[in-house]
């Protein structure tokens, strides 16, 4: 160590150390791991860098940052399940306020009620927005609330298959498996429309049987299209003894038919897009909702948060509710393992909510619907693209098809990047059957010049190469 | 004497009016409205939202006053002690939240080409290097978004191990002791295992011989933390890892309890298999009230193949990700990790190095020996388990003697402690402690805000004997008054959103 004492350790200076081995009979600091056994103790230093000042760090994390090519001039068309969304000033100030942020997850309730009402509240707008009557404080994201998802519904229905769509987002797809496997559940993919991208009930009717532990459905579809036949499939669900599942992009529901409206059970999905960043794809946060029923809120899984009053029921006040179904108090009987979660994203995304009320998030909806089929609308006037490929409405992300154009989705990228833009995803590996095809995200924080941006440079790619 | 604000801020249900606004988008391009024509046309009939979502109107001006007021009803580690104990709740230095909220990171897609992420990928590759050198493994993942999570990936490895063994069939038991923590048995579960618990010995550690029994062509691995639960480090821990090595087991850790052992000695060197770690505990990245955490995980050698898609690599020049591992368990979570809580990490690894991090450690640890030493002195406390022990990172304190005597438990003393602006201990926990208080005071509080917590506790014992009435009614300079938590989970009274609360209202007129 240096000469001076650490700013993050104020007792580190010797004579504090002194007095202090002095109170508890001490002689040296090696005492106190005398009962390590030699063997283990490290002989050597870590391999590890200097210690720098607070200025040092500062320049080195900032140069490294720069090596990344994000600025505000960069034009981003990527979502597929982190979204580019405008973050208002008044959300990062308030996940800054550090009584929130430096605390733990509140066991002590009296002394922590203010980020109990403010999880209380984003569980409430959650319910509001979804049609659900409860919702947990967060779980890691939307792919693990799959899982848990899946896992509760076999648990209700003690049955152990998943019927989930043949679209939908690989990565997901792959946590549910991963989720799935150990509890014994298997998964099997329902076939969509080739026209329409939409659900086969024929195939879905086929499938489903009494073995069916849940339907699960999502809404917009990872290709961006709005599922329209959710009250069928809801119905299906039901009439097999099976849970109704559906995952929701949040941004949608200004505008869209809440889910509890349509028969779901259970309701997960992304709130990132509700005032977090994208932050390279972490913290996300998973939304995860049930209806008001005793039989299902106890097989949730996560942190909940009620209401309740004082001992002498002079007040109302907040603490977390239904902890019996926890790892702390149930451990290997918990309904799941989770612990810490994502609570100040939460809390982010409950003032995004407050500051858009009703009005904002409808006109969020409908901001993001203009705005992508503005940019569907122009780009399927390119000669050889075709957006999208599906014939169904899409929401704020479409499929772009260059099959026609002689380039490929990689190529058309690489040259749209020279041009200081990020195209859609390549989805062409994923979905070999849809061929060059990429999924684009237009959101409110694209401006008509932007879009125009977007399709003249593909113009002028394509009209290059051909 | 201390005395928390209180608003009786209303829920934000029952703020502002209608017509208020905190928020104003870009109005929708003349164009573009008249190209596309009305929004209804686009959404199906059948899936409009008809009626609106139920939230609150509110102007910017009362939704900043809100929440405002709402973090001025919370204690947080910047408003004083926070010793609970396994949390390891220490100060969170201010430039990593200032360096995270860098466009670089906070704007960043996930899905960028490679080639423009060039600098988060490099940070994030040096920071597993970072962490396999500070636990002695030799690969770490980072995606695990926190230490429960890490968990249920380390117990999907020992899964993975065994299947490509042939042994998945028969390796169907984790134990764990009866000190761990409620994740370690819950985690084992998920991964599809079953758990056996082994009692501790006196000393409150592994019992050897109750290992020995628990063992067989079953176990799949041992659970364990080490420095464990009560603060004492595992001295037997060649033996243990010999026993579980010997029966073909793996041998994983749960870091929550790192902190202590920085730069001092390494869970990969005592044998452990794979070992997770609590960033925002040990790596000083804040516990947001409940998360965003982060929960990486590092293996050994023999376990790296199963490890999830993708890996960071470096190819010499640059960065990739590389997304062909046959053997990888596949996925846990979308995308790579939360990333703006790893960058935290390493910036803080940045400000300590090596010598740094050895200088938490044993701090740390006077700090939980000097609260151990003063409040075992204190009448009706005692410090079971271990008594000629040093303790680690916390201690665990039993109040079993107050309660017999005055009727004054654990947790009245926690609901006192906060009448003096103070943070409660961790209690009742672990499981194998009576009227346990389990205390981590971590590196990052001062000597005479300890001397406060010690002096605080000392007079809440007294008052135990001399005026009980007041410790049991206590916290009454918080917020809010002891609240009732059995009514939050009773069916008639559970009211878990403002929907239930209407609902239930609307009823009760
Ligand atoms: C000993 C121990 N193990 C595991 C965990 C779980 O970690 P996390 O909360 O990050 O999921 C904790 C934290 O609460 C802990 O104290």
């Amino acid at each position: 160590m240096s000469k001076h004492s650490h700013p993050y350790i104020p007792n580190s200076p010797p004579e504090i150390k002194q007095e202090m081995m002095l109170e508890i009979g001490i002689k040296n600091m090696e005492e106190l791991y005398r009962d390590v056994p030699e063997k283990y103790r490290l002989k050597r230093p870590l391999n590890l860098p200097e210690a720098l000042s607070e200025l040092e760090i500062k320049k080195h994390v900032e140069a490294s940052l720069s090596k990344n090519n994000v600025s505000s001039d960069m034009l981003v068309f990527l979502g597929a399940g982190c979204w580019p969304h405008y973050v208002p000033a008044v959300v990062k100030e308030i996940a800054q306020r550090s009584e929130l942020f430096t605390s733990y997850t509140p066991y002590q309730p009296e002394i922590s009620q203010g980020m109990l009402q403010a999880l209380f509240e984003y569980q409430s707008m959650i319910c509001e927005l979804t049609g659900m009557e409860v919702a947990n404080c967060s779980l890691y994201d939307w792919a693990s609330a799959l899982g848990e998802a899946a896992r509760m519904a076999s648990r209700l229905t003690r049955r152990n298959e998943i019927l989930i769509p043949k679209i939908i987002h690989p990565e997901r797809l792959a946590t549910l498996q991963v989720y799935a496997e150990p509890a014994g559940i298997s998964i099997k993919q329902v076939a969509y429309n080739m026209e329409t991208g939409q659900i086969s009930l024929e195939d879905l009717r086929n499938k489903i049987s009494d073995r069916t532990a849940a339907v699960y459905i999502e809404n917009p579809s990872f290709l961006g299209f709005i599922e329209t036949q959710v009250d069928e499939i809801s119905r299906e669900a039901h009439t097999h003894g099976a849970i109704s599942i559906t995952g929701v992009d949040p941004t949608s529901l200004g505008i869209l038919k809440p889910p509890g409206n349509y028969g779901a059970d259970i309701v997960i999905g992304e709130a990132q897009p509700l005032g977090n960043s994208m932050n390279f794809g972490g913290p996300l946060l998973g939304i995860f909702a049930c209806r008001n029923d005793l039989r299902l809120i106890r097989q949730m899984p996560g942190r909940i948060i009620g209401m309740t009053t004082t001992m002498d029921g002079s007040r109302q006040g907040f603490c977390m509710a239904l902890q019996t179904r926890e790892q702390h108090i149930r451990r290997e009987k918990a309904t799941s393992n989770i612990c810490t979660n994502e609570a100040l994203c939460a809390v982010a995304s409950a003032v995004y909510m407050a500051l858009l009320g009703p009005e904002g998030l409808r006109e969020l909806g409908e901001t993001i619907m203009y705005n992508a089929n503005y940019a569907v609308h122009l780009l399927s006037k390119i000669s050889g693209v075709k957006a999208p490929v599906f014939k169904s409405a899409h929401f704020k992300e479409f499929t772009v098809n260059f099959n026609e154009t002689g380039l490929s989705v990689k190529e058309v990228h690489q040259k749209l990047l020279k041009r200081r833009i990020q195209g859609g995803k390549d989805i062409s590996k994923e979905f070999p059957e849809l061929g060059e095809t990429a999924l684009y995200c237009v959101t409110e924080i694209h401006s008509k010049e932007e879009i125009e941006r977007l399709t003249t440079s593909l113009e002028e790619i394509l009209a290059g190469k051909r | 004497m201390f005395k928390q604000t209180n608003w009786d801020e209303p829920l934000i249900f029952s703020l502002g009016r209608k017509g208020r606004r905190g928020h104003v988008l870009p109005k929708v391009e003349e164009e573009i409205s008249r190209t596309i024509g009305d929004v209804s046309m686009l959404v199906p009939e059948n899936m409009q939202r008809k009626s609106q979502p139920g939230l609150p109107e509110l102007s910017e001006v009362e939704v900043v006053r809100h929440f405002t007021r709402l973090s001025e009803m919370n204690y947080g580690i910047d408003s004083g002690l926070y010793p609970l104990g396994s949390c390891t709740m220490k100060y969170n230095p201010r430039i990593n939240e200032l360096l995270a909220n860098l466009p670089g990171i906070s704007m960043a897609h996930p899905y960028q080409d490679e080639g423009d992420v060039q600098g988060i990928l490099e940070i994030l590759s040096r920071l597993e290097r970072w962490l396999a050198e500070i636990t002695g493994t030799y690969e770490v993942c980072l995606q695990p978004a926190a230490g429960a999570h890490g968990e249920f990936l380390g117990t999907l490895l020992m899964r993975a191990y065994h299947k490509l063994n042939g042994e998945n069939e028969k390796r169907t038991e984790i134990i764990v002791p009866d000190s761990a923590h409620g994740t370690n048995p819950a985690s084992a579960v998920m991964a599809g295992f079953n758990v056996v618990v082994i009692p501790s010995d006196k000393d409150g550690c592994v019992s050897v011989e109750a290992l020995e029994a628990a063992v067989s062509e079953s176990t799949a691995g041992l659970m364990l933390t080490n420095p464990n639960t009560l603060g004492i480090f595992e001295e037997n821990i060649e033996e243990i890892a010999n026993i579980v090595h010997e029966a073909g087991g793996l041998l994983y850790y749960d870091g929550a309890n790192l902190n202590p052992i920085l730069g001092k000695a390494r869970p990969g060197d005592m044998g452990f298999d794979i070992v997770h770690m609590n960033i925002h505990k040990t790596f000083g990245t804040p516990h947001g009230g409940g998360g965003p955490g982060a929960g990486p995980v590092g293996v050994s050698k023999k376990l790296a193949k199963f490890l999830p898609v993708p890996r960071i690599v470096f190819d010499g020049e640059s960065f990739h990700f590389d997304y062909d591992m046959p053997h990888s368990i596949g996925k846990i979570r979308g995308f790579y990790g939360n990333s703006a809580v790893l960058l935290k990490a390493y910036a803080y690894i940045l400000s300590l190095g090596f010598e740094g991090l050895k200088e938490v450690a044993e701090v740390s640890v006077l700090n939980a020996n000097y609260l151990a030493e003063k409040l075992k002195e204190i009448k009706g406390l005692t410090l079971p388990y271990g008594k000629e022990k040093p303790r680690k990172h916390e201690c665990v304190i039993s109040a079993k003697p107050l309660k017999r005597e005055t009727g004054i438990s654990a947790l009245n003393i926690a609901k006192r402690l906060l009448d003096y602006g103070l943070h409660a201990p961790t209690t009742y926990f672990p499981l194998i402690v009576d009227e346990a208080l389990m205390i981590e005071p971590t590196e990052t509080f001062e000597k005479e805000e300890l001397d406060r917590f010690i002096e605080a506790v000392r007079r809440i014992c007294k008052e135990a004997y001399t005026n009980p009435e007041a410790v049991l009614k206590a916290p009454h300079n918080t917020t809010i008054s002891r609240l009732d938590e059995m009514k939050v989970s009773h069916p008639k009274t559970m009211t878990l959103s403002w929907r239930m609360y209407l609902q239930k209202n609307n009823q009760n007129l």
